[in-house]
């Protein structure tokens, strides 16, 4: 286990206004290793959106202010696969054409972390003692599995955790249906892959999707309680937390 | 052809079709993935040329290498092609394809026309064109045969008759039969064997495409599973290939790459059942072969792509795997697409290759999940394409004006901190009226006017809290300085 690090947390615009528990639970986990917490009060938004929906310049503003931000961190962690693929697949990218940018943009990149990512290959932590008993599948964030790719971290963790049994995903690859402004601008066919992707859960007999982003378990969610179906969404810092809290209790 | 939308919820009311896309994407994508493990597997013994990934690498390699030197390619093709007795055509449109096609019926005084699968022939709409004229036209790839009963277009690269049932086929062959059909294999490739056969035979041209053409030796090779392909381009006295500009490959070395990595790709066979390599007609002395045989190298927007931004979308050696593996084709199958090209490659290169405004949908119609760009297997970023094509659209003013207004000024407000905590204020006051709390006190919005609307009519949405994170650090501060 790595000890004494100092970390900045990106909350990300998504688990600031709709998930803040899972902001709190990133850090009391972060903590829990030693960790000393930073939250930059100027941060704002990957700016993702803005860049999915074509919008060059707003998406590089986003970025500038990142990088303006957080270069002078440690390290950046957030609780969103899909932010952190951003930041660090496409920052670099947005500014292959001007060198100091680029620089800057491939610097921040590099120390931009994913949390599960972070706990498991920064922090060498895979156990964080939690005890959680529910039956659970790991819902893949797409950006996490193909930009970052880290599949593998969150399950390591999840197998840890005591009394939690951690089902198969049969198939990991497949969107939620999510995909940002996507889900409103072709709403039919988002709730359509939600509906297949939630339809595999179900056949799992999970009781919850655990995931790494706000906007899959936002959609999955919202969706699956829409349609009564008998699965909850969660977020993974969220369950080991929780899971933490529970092993305290029980000692 | 009707809206976007109006089509998107065709293709989603209609459960067979759904259910018939879903299981052959499903039964292509398992196989493709097991083809792939087992040649890694067997790369790892040293009894392969390389894994997917090393041939990936070497297929790109190829490509860029090919794409960069096209007309140098081009150039050594034609010659090849001549120096093989064969007549080498450019076309720089649909127009000009039909207008050679046209040249060779008149001096041949053909009647019939067979045709082995061409998506290169779909994209200039040929049977229409020749049809059109009077002529006939056989389609002799059975999926193909099958859509051009149903009078549709190709619903996938690869199966054009990916949409259909079973039943459906059965009772389409019947009719034409004459005598009620059962669902077998056996009894429906019987039937269409019976009634192709004589259209080979009885045809004047045969036309095909190529899947790869090798420029040093002029050979056009077709990768093919039911023999049709030779049957048409060997039995007509005429054979007519028409290839888009971007299938060359310099020699037979880099052909072995490109080879490796397609019907993997493609049906998740190592080598498909037919394997044609055809370099030139029919030479003196011997008993058979095309008297002639024509090529067309297809432009049709290609060279708008060669040089842009967009160029390994050139690489594609149209295997449909991206088709295969997207959760949005899997959902509403090829025709909702409503351009030749459906999925994932389809929804970048419409707008590309031919009017760049009458396809904007289609890159809207991605989640950007990037299943597509882990499929292909020459690693080109679909998904990246799909975007830079939304910027472009915003760029040229041809994206929705509404909605990226809105997306504007949100963005804009979004990126600066005070406003950022103002708007997050305005969003937790403004969706009050809206918030019903759940049994265990937590909220929820089951209907949102607006923007919100589109999400809230088929989901829940989790209403703005009233203090957001950046209003608890100030506790979390407090509890880490203990």
């Amino acid at each position: 286990m790595v000890q004494g690090l100092k970390v900045s947390l990106f909350i990300t615009c998504l688990a600031d206004h709709f998930y803040p528990e899972v902001g709190e639970a990133v850090v009391h986990l972060l903590r829990r290793y030693g960790c000393t917490v930073d939250f930059p009060p100027n941060q704002t938004c990957c700016g993702q959106p803005a860049w999915n929906t074509g919008l060059e310049d707003e998406a590089k503003a986003f970025a500038r202010s990142y990088i303006e931000t957080f270069e002078n961190s440690e390290y950046v962690v957030m609780p969103s696969g899909s932010c952190a693929g951003h930041v660090r697949y496409f920052y670099p990218q947005m500014f292959k054409d001007d060198k100091a940018m680029f620089k800057r943009a491939c610097a921040v990149a590099d120390k931009t972390y994913e949390f599960s990512e972070f706990m498991v290959k920064v922090l060498k932590v895979t156990d964080v003692g939690a005890t959680f008993p529910a039956t659970v599948v790991f819902h893949n964030n797409c950006h996490m599995q193909r930009e970052l790719g880290v599949k593998e971290e969150p399950l390591q963790l999840l197998r840890s955790v005591k009394d939690l049994v951690l089902v198969d995903n049969p198939r990991y690859d497949l969107c939620c249906g999510f995909g940002g402004a996507f889900s409103v601008k072709m709403p039919e066919i988002s709730t359509a892959m939600a509906d297949e992707r939630l339809g595999i859960y179900v056949s799992t007999k999970a009781d919850i999707v655990v995931s790494c982003d706000g906007g899959c378990l936002m959609h999955m969610g919202g969706r699956a309680e829409r349609q009564g179906l008998p699965v909850k969404t969660m977020h993974l810092a969220q369950l080991l937390w929780e899971g933490v809290r529970n092993s305290e209790r029980n000692a | 052809m009707p809206d976007f939308k109006t089509r998107i919820d065709k293709a989603l009311g209609d459960q067979q079709l759904r259910g018939a896309v879903r299981f052959t994407a499903d039964s292509l994508r398992t196989k493709r993935n097991a083809a792939i493990a087992d040649l890694n597997a067997q790369a790892a013994e040293s009894l392969s040329i390389g894994t997917f990934d090393d041939l990936r690498k070497q297929a790109r390699a190829i490509k860029e290498h090919t794409l960069k030197h096209l007309d140098h390619y081009l150039a050594q093709a034609a010659e090849s092609i001549r120096a093989n007795g064969g007549t080498v055509h450019w076309a720089a449109d649909a127009a000009d394809v039909v207008r050679i096609a046209e040249e060779i019926v008149e001096r041949r005084n053909a009647k019939k026309f067979i045709k082995a699968k061409s998506m290169a022939s779909e994209e200039v709409f040929l049977n229409h064109a020749l049809e059109a004229k009077g002529l006939e036209v056989v389609e002799s790839d059975l999926g193909e045969y099958i859509i051009q009963l149903a009078h549709e277009t190709p619903a996938h690269i690869v199966i054009p008759a990916i949409h259909k049932t079973r039943r459906q086929i059965a009772d389409m062959f019947g009719e034409v039969a004459g005598r009620e059909l059962t669902t077998d294999t056996p009894t429906l490739t019987k039937f269409a064997r019976e009634t192709l056969r004589k259209k080979f035979m009885a045809a004047d041209i045969g036309v095909s495409g190529a899947n790869f053409l090798v420029a040093e030796t002029g050979t056009l090779c077709m990768v093919t599973n039911e023999g049709n392909g030779r049957l048409s381009t060997s039995v007509p006295p005429v054979h007519l290939a028409i290839v888009g500009m971007e299938k060359l490959v310099p020699t037979l070395e880099d052909l072995a790459v490109l080879y490796g990595l397609l019907p993997r790709s493609a049906t998740g066979q190592k080598i498909s059942t037919y394997f044609n390599m055809i370099t030139g007609c029919r030479r003196p002395g011997e008993p058979d072969g095309p008297e002639e045989l024509h090529v067309i190298f297809l432009d049709n927007g290609r060279s708008n792509i060669l040089g842009s931004q967009y160029e390994e979308t050139l690489m594609c050696i149209r295997c449909g795997a991206c088709l295969n593996f997207c959760p949005v084709y899997r959902n509403i199958g090829g025709h909702a697409y409503g351009a030749i090209y459906p999925g994932p490659i389809g929804s970048v290169i419409s707008p590309l290759l031919n009017e760049f405004e009458q396809w904007t949908d289609l890159p809207q119609a991605s989640s950007l999940c990037g299943a597509c760009h882990e499929a292909c297997p020459l690693g080109i970023h679909l998904h990246e394409h799909l975007i830079s094509l939304r910027e472009e659209m915003v760029a040229k003013g041809k994206a929705d004006p509404g909605f990226t207004k809105v997306m504007k000024l949100w963005m804009r407000a979004w990126r600066r901190p005070w406003l950022y905590r103002l708007l997050s204020k305005i969003g937790y006051l403004g969706m009050r009226s809206y918030a019903t709390k759940r049994a265990d006190g937590t909220e929820v919005a089951t209907s949102l006017p607006g923007p919100f609307k589109a999400w809230t009519d088929t989901r829940n949405f989790p209403p703005v809290v009233r203090r957001p994170f950046h209003e608890r650090w100030a506790d979390l501060q407090k509890e880490g300085a203990k």
